[in-house]
């Protein structure tokens, strides 16, 4: 089947789609667009989480077939421009978020969408936020420090929860 | 190659008076891996290329009467279908033996041993191919326990067994044996007898998982020559190379590796999984194939941390001086040997703990079974018994009536203590200092009269108990406890290995300006090894601009990323090839440019700073460019690391490591009695880490070695079952790791106390805080419920019901 949507602002379309095929598999394999990860594909590790028309979801569990005519944002979009991260992006290279990197892109959706909904998150709200989303290499304590660095310096910007 | 992602050269540019060794300089693959660019091994794309995927037995133990691939083979989309009969050349590979088959012939030993490989154009099309594929198994009684294993009627896993261990074990089916004895006979029995208190008891470990997020991926490409070129997430490619090569039946100069990112290791990747299957279709297809396990097949893909059983007897004197400790550790290395010889040198060698004990009597040895192959996990053998003794220790201060902390310092090593195995540790061991600074670390406030007045009906954020979210308490039945453990871990390879580590370093001018390349085999898997690469280049030769190129087989072994080693090894190796660099640059200069300044001659040590050549006191006498001329300098050498000695057979006696590593943790908990859950309220560690050489990666290493630890102690476990030796729970869904939730703050705190014999003085970080996070959590709830809690990981049923009031 033929399946058409809009990916990061630009209308896409994947041709010969089996039905039993993941978005998160569409986006990766034939749209050119890996950032998502497949690190269980069932739901439980948050590394391919997408927004569909503004909602966060696990890619994986979302047939290719839905996201017809829809919106997805994945992590290749957040970045403001070429050169430019965006600053939760940049929180985490600076805060040391970052290790092996897999679950970074599925992490960075979250907490951007987590910064958009509660610009000024506690401790509790960052963890409650991002507890569906596995990390095996930082203990997260770093990846919490990259939260709260992006919510500072969006306090300091006056940016509210634009980050 | 055409593949549209594949590793490329990593530049960095920093400045380097400021981005040396010691500077907490960001990853150089950071914007990579936050914008979603890094290609990870599952990533790759090749024009044309197919899928793999391989069909494992569903039994841990039968014979194979007959494979009948006809309807497989007639699937449209399928190009291949590989067993046994099919393998071109070598059919067995294996780390340090040679005993596992590349596809089942006549027997599968463990439940997910593969049996055939298939080559489709579609992921699914190749897993369908796989289903109709039809196998007539036998399935023979599991051997699954030590009894089962050695008893008078034991089936032989591997019978006609020969290998390098094979004539000194007790029993075929014992991968290999260690004793450790210190101290003569009578001495012993002097011992025993003095011994005022005595605590014996014994323990279990589960099996854990490595559970890296990546899962095990790559792409191997046909070659004009004949030859293959595979992108490969691994640990270690040059020992992948060694045994692929012989599998494929070509010489190793024409199996190319080339490193893909790689998303985390922690052990799993030491061993290979889809490299022969998938060059092996390659070869067989002429076409690029690519494979990707799911989840589900990765928990049968690699191999997992061994389960244990162990005993343990300590005495001592009524004042807590340790007089003696007997201990026997029996590690299930499942179906194929991996790095099970390895684990038991650790575990025999480091199974007393930290603490300087006159008298051991101790052994270490591991089972072949029909349970889940068990090789390399971070802590590698010192972790199971680091959680037994260090249980041990709470006991037989709870005897004695002494503080927990107090018994650990008085009998704790420090430099110039002989371990067990004799050797003299002739490096700082700050475990007293250790344990010291995590116990005066201010705990973490307790709520406010304690949880009795929310249990009451006091507004209370559930997120802050056990349970959590689940909403399981408001406050009933909770308990707060405190527990210290403290852990010893060896650097490097051990036993007489020499596991040297290559750079190739080129130093060169470009449009003006001197520009180093960096080439290594290390295998860069998250830890950060790039970044510590590029800043010893800026230590060493004084130049902002350092490009890591990728790591591959065309370069020298930087041998494994594993054993905290990588950082002293390739580190080691990176910062000796740039001396060799520099004395070179020197030498021209000395030639070509003499004339312009005394120093030159004076025999006056010169160093390189900020581009330039500068005398001691920082006079700056050449440009590094201008001595450098037109003609780049490249060298290639090789770091070796003091030689070992292999471990006694019979006494264990021997100098076999070459670094030890230590790490304190305190943890703080709450249990809801009632239920038996845990919330970890704080864990914190202390680390001495010789240099820092990037505090930042270094505390990383610290805090996620914690959590894995943590893990073991509350979650993490590969279930088994008792009677098929099936797993049953190979998913994220059933086998837990520790979330955001149930990870707590983790105060870091590092010591920095210079061993000579290492590169800048480093120790190697990453393992020890996963030996010692695990009983620091154990003895909290220890603390907490009075309950002696032998096994981890701890189950609820194991604390509901038994705390008395």
């Amino acid at each position: 089947m033929r399946v058409t949507f809009t990916a990061n602002g630009r209308e896409v379309t994947a041709d010969e789609v089996w039905e039993g095929e993941s978005l998160l598999y569409v986006l990766r394999e034939r749209l050119g667009l890996p950032g998502s990860k497949n690190a269980c594909e069932q739901g439980e590790c948050g590394s391919c989480t997408v927004r569909l028309d503004g909602v966060p979801v696990c890619s994986c569990l979302v047939a290719a077939g839905q996201a017809q005519g829809r919106e997805v944002e994945t992590v290749e979009g957040l970045a403001r421009g070429e050169g430019e991260l965006a600053p939760i992006q940049q929180a985490f290279v600076e805060a040391g978020a970052v290790q092996c990197g897999f679950c970074t892109p599925g992490l960075l959706v979250a907490a951007d969408d987590l910064l958009k909904h509660n610009p000024q998150p506690d401790d509790a709200d960052i963890r409650e936020a991002l507890s569906g989303n596995l990390c095996r290499c930082t203990g997260y304590e770093k990846i919490l420090d990259a939260v709260r660095l992006a919510a500072a310096r969006s306090a300091a910007a006056g940016t509210g929860g634009a980050v | 190659m055409t593949a549209t992602r594949c590793p490329e050269p990593t530049p960095t540019h920093a400045a380097a008076s400021s981005a040396g060794i010691g500077a907490s300089t960001l990853r150089p693959d950071g914007i990579l891996k936050v914008t979603g660019e890094f290609a990870y091994s599952s990533d790759l794309w090749h024009e044309d290329m197919l899928w793999g995927h391989t069909l494992r037995s569903p039994h841990a133990h039968a014979e194979i009467r007959g494979i009948d691939v006809t309807e497989a083979v007639r699937m449209p989309g399928v190009h291949a279908v590989l067993t046994h009969d099919d393998l071109p050349a070598a059919t067995h590979y294996g780390l340090e033996f040679a005993d596992q088959p590349v596809l089942a012939k006549d027997r599968v030993r463990f439940h997910g041993e593969p049996v055939a490989f298939v080559a489709a154009d579609h992921p699914e099309t190749a897993r369908r191919a796989a289903a109709k594929i039809k196998v007539a198994y036998a399935p023979l009684p599991p051997v699954t326990d030590e009894a089962s294993a050695t008893g008078p009627d034991a089936v032989l896993i591997h019978p006609g067994r020969h290998d390098h261990r094979s004539d000194a074990v007790p029993h075929p089916n014992i991968v290999h044996h260690q004793p450790v004895i210190r101290g003569d006979d009578g001495a012993w029995a002097a011992a025993k007898a003095r011994a005022d208190v005595v605590v014996a008891a014994d323990y279990e470990v589960g099996m854990q998982d490595q559970a890296f997020l990546g899962p095990e991926s790559g792409l191997a490409v046909p070659a004009e020559d004949g030859g293959i070129d595979l992108y490969i997430a691994t640990q270690w490619l040059h020992v992948d190379r060694q045994q692929l090569a012989p599998v494929l039946g070509l010489p190793e100069e024409k199996v190319r590796l080339t490193l893909s990112g790689v998303g985390g290791a922690f052990g799993a990747r030491e061993d290979m999984s889809m490299q022969a299957p998938a060059c092996l279709l390659a070869m067989h297809t002429g076409r690029p194939v690519k494979m990707v396990y799911n989840r589900y097949e990765s928990f049968f893909g690699h191999v997992h941390r061994h389960p244990a059983k162990l005993h343990y007897e300590h005495g001592a004197t009524k004042d807590g001086e340790i007089l003696y400790v007997e201990y026997r550790i029996v590690l299930d290395g499942g179906a194929y040997a991996s790095s099970s010889a390895s684990v038991v040198g650790n575990a025999a060698s480091l199974g007393a703990g930290p603490y300087d004990i006159p008298h051991v009597r101790g052994e270490a040895l591991a089972l072949y079974t029909n349970n889940p192959p068990c090789g390399a996990m971070r802590g590698f053998g010192a972790v199971q018994a680091c959680f037994a003794y260090e249980a041990q220790l709470d006991k037989l201060a709870a005897k004695l009536g002494m503080d927990r902390v107090e018994l650990r310092r008085r009998n704790a090593v420090g430099e110039g203590s002989l371990m067990p195995t004799g050797q003299e540790i002739d490096q700082p061991a700050p475990v007293a200092e250790l344990l010291r600074r995590v116990k005066a670390l201010p705990l973490p406030p307790e709520r406010d009269g304690g949880w009795g007045r929310a249990a009451a009906g006091e507004d209370v954020d559930v997120r802050s108990l056990p349970g959590g979210l689940s909403n399981t308490s408001h406050g009933e039945g909770i308990r707060r406890g405190v527990g210290y453990a403290v852990g010893i871990k060896n650097v490097g390879y051990s036993e007489g290995f020499d596991d040297y580590s290559t750079a190739k370093v080129r130093l060169e001018a470009v449009a003006g300006e001197p520009v180093v390349l960096v080439h290594t085999a290390m295998a860069e898997v998250g830890q950060g090894g790039v970044t510590v690469h590029a800043q010893i280049a800026r230590t060493e030769l004084g130049v902002d601009r350092v490009t890591i190129h990728p790591a591959d087989t065309q370069v020298g072994s930087a041998g494994s990323t594993s054993a905290c080693r990588q950082t002293y090894m390739t580190g080691g190796a990176v910062k000796h090839t740039c001396e060799l660099v520099r004395e070179e640059l020197l030498r021209r200069g000395r030639e070509r440019l003499a004339h312009r300044h005394p120093a030159w001659l004076a025999g006056v040590e010169l160093v390189l700073e900020s581009g330039k050549v500068c005398t001691h006191d920082g006079e700056p006498i050449a440009d590094l460019v201008e001595v450098l001329g037109e003609e780049p300098i490249e060298i290639e050498a090789e770091f070796h690391h003091r030689p070992t000695e292999p471990f006694h057979p019979r006494t264990g006696q021997g100098a076999g490591h070459v670094q030890y590593s230590f790490c304190a943790h305190r943890a703080v908990v709450e249990v809801d009695t009632d239920l038996g859950l845990v919330k970890v309220v704080e864990l914190a560690a202390a680390q001495d880490v010789g240099k820092a050489l990037n505090p930042l990666s270094v505390v990383g290493q610290i805090h996620g070695g914690s959590t894995q630890g943590l893990g073991l102690a509350l979650m993490e476990e590969i279930q088994v079952s008792a009677d098929g030796a099936l797993i049953r729970n190979p998913s994220f869904t059933d086998y837990l790791i520790p979330t955001i939730l149930d990870t707590p703050p983790m105060p870091v705190d590092i010591l920095e106390l210079a061993d000579g014999n290492a590169p800048y003085g480093l120790r190697g970080v990453g393992e020890a805080p996963t030996l010692s996070s695990t009983p620091a959590v154990m003895s909290a709830i220890r603390d907490a419920t009075g309950l002696a809690l032998d096994r981890v990981p701890l189950r609820p049923e194991h604390i509901a019901g038994h705390v008395s009031g």
